[in-house]
């Protein structure tokens, strides 16, 4: 690996996080929404965003613990995507301030922050059609000497680079099963196939924290099992993780932590056993046969309850 | 697709048909035998052979075009001498402005005009001189804009002037933002950003001059039927055009070009037909402005504007109130709910068509009366019609009023306060510009989600 | 109907001085357009602010040429750097609007009477190309009987397609570097390229200086072959034809725009020549009635909206392009 393309950005590098003690330390944490971390990445307090009359995204406090793994879960509509889009500088808060690694990210272009070492994906996939799979990874690999503009017209300038990131790009194609893919265009994959690619592609960064918008919708199952793998490996190597996941069997399997989400705030947050046995939780988000598979439950019970809440709900 | 070309037929037929019979209802002008593998240089403006003159002579010539802030000038007469003052001749300058005056050959000339001629009532302002030096560089048309800047002869006082100009800019504004509205409703349900509107808004002037000189029919008949063929015009483009590509999935940006394609063929098309003069309707042409206590207005000005704000009243009222109004700004919000909450988008978006283009041609007509015909009227205003629609926020209705009003009073009260004349457009296309700078969704628009 | 004449008339201008203009202009189009995405309307302001750019330093200011050649290859820079910091951050269709308004602004005002002793009003400025053509080492014009130019045009011709084979070299080295596949990606989705990391503003201001100044040699070639320069040859018009041809040769290939151009005149002359053949003589091939000398000259120009239509239709990739690889979808 290029020595440029590391400095200050490869966790493991500097050898700062110990994931075990990451995790320990966490379990001290009271199971709090907003509850402060012993070793936070990511802070952020007060963020409100408005859309007309709607508050999106109104999180009172939140901190991320470096180097785990942390879930973001809540129903459809609750603020999960619009707060990776306020965190990652995509786009902006009405109010609030926020840090990574220290440093305030208010006012930071969205391209800095990745700089920083925060990337993150998207829900609605963003490859780039019309270049092929391994130019799309080549992308991702930062301080490329080739991307100058006077150095790119002489190419022994960037050639060597652009092998070495070719070798590594070629490394996280195979662990994504993706190599097959190589020479396609990126318009060519599959939906599920695109999600693995976008995250291959963050990891071309070489990040810090990454940041997954569902990252396993529309993989299947046998590929989920080998993506979890990869997930914590991540975490083993260094680096934070925070996604956002509709899947509780893998928020359940994966993740250190748990944030949850509703209508825009932080509803409550702990270890998955805990957030998972929370009545707020289960009453919000899970449903009260969360637990259970579906097919075993009488299907006019629930139909029953569903309905019954949904009255409730429209009362206010 | 066997369709699809019927309806390109269609389209065509019902495009050429009124102008070839207007073609041959007028008998042709003799065409001096201008050779056509001609001169390369011009070749990439062809536009500019938009000054044609009527009687054109074989050898080389100076065509003078004597324009009052973009207006000709007619009756007026103008003379040439050599670089060594002697005298080449003189001519009047008919109604499209232009005199036309044979030279030797190509060299410098001095133009001068009698003062004398000009019309009643106007006299050259301090600044513009009454000769002025040209430069022929061709052995053949030498095509000389003459600009004068007049001012009324008895000096009128800068209230009268600010007055006179706020009446120009309503007109002017009204006019524009029945072309916007148009396009605003246009852009609203389908996305199009249509560079060919322009030419919507010159076709309705040409059928206004096609009824009202070739078939002689009365100037508000011409003009009513002008917004009726508008009408059927964006109805059968949309049908043979637009909808087939949406059919398709053609993206936006790709519908952008075909529209600047279909622009151009228009533009063409007019010219071959209406040829590149100026032409005047057979009506109130010339009419003087009136004096009511503060204001001065002419008589077509005051029905310009009383159109343009009842037109304008009818149109916003109807799309508030109408079922229809409100299925377009439903489509307008957000097309796919739309649909899928079982509207006919596409006759919510053929109907838009037909509004909008209806609209545009009216906007035309009333150019039409206001001034002169010309198969690049519409495109002149194209910009400012962007301008405004921009201006007020892409796509959203009011917005594209304020807008217009905003460029309307710019474009005519700017001059007052020392904005050249000659350029007076160019205030609103910077003000375009600083409001994409500020506030790219416009005055009154929305942002879009991102990610 | 004489088919030589005609062959002549459309290889002369194919390959002479005319295609090179739209060759040159088209190439920084297929920059902005068809590698970065960018919707550049107003292409002729940059041709405008080069021409004149030469024009006025040496006529008004009295400056040496080289102090012009020098302002024409600054001014479209200039010209780039102010355009692009309001609009690059504006949508595709907003950009569109804003370039094309300021090509037209510029027009207007190198047009203006009030502005006549800087830039000549509507007769332009004339008397600076002495230098250049005093560069000419041909003695004479070529007449291959099939194909001639001036002495004049050969010289032109000879620099202008020099020009244009360096452009295209310098567009071709750096469409294959890493960073032309930034250019492309943010073709693509500029948010995914920001999500990596990449000033996507910075880049697109790169892209925009870059083919302004292809633009701007566009113009300056043209001022320097044509000894004058005259606000109408900068109409919209320009720009448009430019995106014919770069769309008749095929956006994002480097040799699109050249190809482009040279069948855009062998078209738009070739089909000139016809028409007027056609249309002319004591009893002509066309009847009067139907078609004037005067109209044959404007059915070429109707036939190129058509073409720019259709294309854009039924082959965005062009004529020799393949279309996965086009930068933008016409389906
Ligand atoms: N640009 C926007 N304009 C208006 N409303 C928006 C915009 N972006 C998001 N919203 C609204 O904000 C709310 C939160 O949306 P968001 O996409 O963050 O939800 P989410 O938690 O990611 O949901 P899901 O799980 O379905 O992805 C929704 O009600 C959405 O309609
Ligand atoms: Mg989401």
């Amino acid at each position: 690996m290029a020595a440029e393309n590391t400095t200050g950005t490869t966790p493991g590098s500097t050898g700062a996080v110990d994931v075990g003690a990451a995790r320990a330390a966490l379990r001290e944490v009271p199971n709090d929404p907003g509850a402060p971390k012993p070793d936070p990445i990511l802070v952020g307090s007060g963020l409100v965003r408005r859309f007309g009359g709607l508050k999106a995204v109104d999180v009172g406090h939140i901190e991320i613990q470096r180097g785990v793994i942390t879930a973001l879960i809540g129903p459809n509509g609750a603020g999960k995507t619009t707060l990776f889009n306020l965190l990652t500088g995509f786009d902006e808060p009405d109010e609030g301030d926020w840090s990574f690694n220290g440093s305030s990210l208010r006012k930071v272009a969205s391209y800095k922050v990745a700089r920083m070492g925060m990337v993150r994906t998207f829900q609605l996939t963003k490859v780039l059609a019309k270049l092929t799979v391994i130019e799309n990874m080549r992308l991702g690999a930062t301080g490329q000497k080739g991307e100058r503009f006077w150095s790119a017209v002489f190419p022994s300038i960037w050639r060597k680079q652009e092998d070495e990131n070719t070798v590594r790009a070629d490394a996280l194609l195979d662990r994504f099963l993706l190599a097959k893919k190589r020479e396609d265009f990126a318009g060519s994959l599959s939906g599920g196939q695109r999600k693995l690619l976008e995250m291959a592609r963050a990891l071309m960064v070489d990040p810090e924290m990454i940041m997954l918008d569902e990252p396993m919708a529309g993989v299947n199952p046998a590929l989920k099992q080998s993506l979890l793998g990869h997930v914590k490996s991540l975490r083993d190597e260094g680096r934070t993780v925070l996604f956002v996941e509709h899947d509780m069997d893998m928020v359940r399997d994966i993740s250190d932590w748990v944030i949850v989400m509703a209508q825009g705030s932080i509803v409550a947050e702990g270890t998955p056993d805990a957030v998972m046995a929370d009545p707020r939780v289960i009453d919000a988000y899970l449903g009260a046969h969360h637990d259970t598979d579906l097919s075993e439950l009488d299907e006019e019970k629930i139909e029953a309850e569903a309905m019954a809440e949904l009255e409730g709900k429209d009362k206010p | 697709m066997a369709r699809r070309l019927v309806a390109l037929a269609v389209l065509l037929v019902f495009l050429l048909l009124p102008t070839a019979a207007q073609a041959v209802a007028e008998g042709r002008t003799t065409a001096a035998g201008t050779p056509v593998a001609a001169e390369p240089t011009d070749e990439p403006s062809p536009t500019e052979s938009e000054s044609a003159a009527p009687t054109v002579p074989d050898g080389p010539y100076l065509s003078v075009r004597l324009l009052d802030e973009g207006e000709p000038v007619p009756g007026v007469t103008i003379s040439a001498t050599d670089a060594d003052g002697g005298e080449l001749g003189s001519a009047e300058t008919a109604d499209n402005g232009i005199a036309i005056i044979e030279i030797p050959g190509s060299g410098t000339y001095t133009v001068e005009l009698d003062e004398e001629t000009l019309p009643d009532g106007i006299a050259l302002d301090d600044e513009t001189g009454n000769t002025r030096e040209v430069r022929a560089p061709l052995n053949g048309p030498n095509i000389v804009v003459y600009n004068i800047g007049t001012q009324a002869a008895d000096t009128a006082g800068f209230g009268f002037q600010l007055s006179a100009a706020l009446v120009s800019g309503l007109k002017f504004g009204l006019i524009t933002a029945l072309a916007a509205l148009g396009l605003s409703l246009i852009f609203g349900t389908t996305g199009l950003t249509n560079f060919s509107h322009g030419e919507l808004i010159t076709f309705g002037g040409l059928m206004t001059w096609v009824f009202n000189v070739s078939f002689g029919l009365p100037v508000i008949v011409a003009g009513l039927l002008a917004m009726v063929f508008a009408a059927g015009f964006g109805w059968v483009q949309e049908r043979g055009l637009w909808r087939p590509l949406r059919k398709r999935g053609t993206g936006l940006i790709a519908m952008m070009i075909v529209s600047i394609g279909f622009a151009l063929f228009l533009r063409y098309l007019f010219q071959y037909f209406f040829g590149p003069q100026t032409k005047s309707l057979s009506q109130y042409t010339t009419q003087q402005r009136q004096t009511y206590g503060p204001i001065a207005i002419a008589d077509k000005e005051i029905v310009i504007i009383l159109v343009g704000i009842v037109v304008i009243a009818v149109t916003c009222i109807a799309l508030m109130k109408t079922r229809l109004g409100k299925a377009m700004r439903a489509v307008s919000d957000n097309p796919p709910l739309a649909a899928s909450s079982g509207m006919r988008v596409d006759g919510v978006v053929a109907a838009a068509w037909i509004l909008g283009t209806a609209l545009s041609g009216l906007a035309g007509a009333l150019l039409a009366v206001n001034s002169q015909v010309n198969f690049l009227m519409g495109f002149k205003l194209l910009l400012l019609v962007f301008a405004a629609v921009t201006l007020g926020g892409l796509g959203t209705i009011w917005g594209a009023l304020l807008g217009s009003m905003v460029i309307g009073f710019m474009v005519e009260v700017g001059p007052l306060f020392g904005v050249p004349s000659s350029i007076k457009e160019v205030g609103a296309l910077v003000v375009l510009i600083l409001v994409l700078l500020i506030r790219p969704q416009g005055i009154l628009g929305r942002r879009q989600r991102v990610g | 109907m004489d088919l030589f004449e005609i062959l002549r008339a459309a290889l002369s201008q194919a390959l002479g001085p005319q295609a090179i203009v739209l060759a040159l202009a088209a190439i920084g189009l297929n920059v902005h357009f068809g590698y970065t995405g960018l919707l550049n309307f107003g292409q002729a302001g940059f041709m405008s602010v080069a021409a004149y750019g030469l024009a006025v330093p040496i006529v008004i200011m009295d400056l040496p040429f080289v102090a012009g050649l020098v302002m024409a290859l600054l001014m479209p820079v200039v010209l780039a750097v102010v355009l692009g910091f309001p609009t690059l951050r504006l949508r595709a269709d907003y950009l569109a609007i804003a370039t094309i308004a300021t090509a037209e602004i510029l027009r207007l005002v190198f047009g203006s009477v009030e502005m006549r002793d800087i830039f000549g009003g509507s007769n332009g400025l004339t008397g600076y190309a002495r230098p250049f053509q005093d560069l000419n080492p041909y003695g004479s014009g070529i007449d291959l009987g099939i194909f001639a130019l001036s002495r004049n045009d050969l010289w032109a011709a000879t620099v202008g397609w020099i020009l244009v084979a360096l452009c295209s070299l310098l567009v071709w080295a750096l469409m294959r570097s890493p960073w032309g596949r930034v250019l492309r990606s943010i073709r693509e989705d500029e948010q995914a390229v920001r999500s990596l990391g990449k000033n996507v503003f910075a880049y697109k201001m790169q892209a925009l200086v870059l083919g302004g100044v292809f633009g701007g040699l566009a113009g300056l070639f043209l001022a320097l072959r044509q000894a004058s320069v005259v606000p109408s040859d900068y109409g919209t018009n320009i720009t448009f034809f430019a995106y014919t041809a770069l769309l008749i040769g095929g956006a994002a290939r480097v040799l699109g725009p050249v190809v482009g151009a040279i069948i855009f005149w062998f078209l738009l002359s070739g089909l000139g020549a016809l028409f007027s053949q056609a249309t002319s003589g004591a009893n002509p091939l066309i009847p009067e009635v139907i078609m004037s000398n005067q109209q044959a000259s404007l059915v070429r120009f109707i036939l190129v909206g058509l073409a720019l239509m259709l294309l854009m239709i039924f082959r965005p990739q062009g004529i020799f392009g393949d279309r996965r690889e086009i930068a933008i979808d016409g389906r």
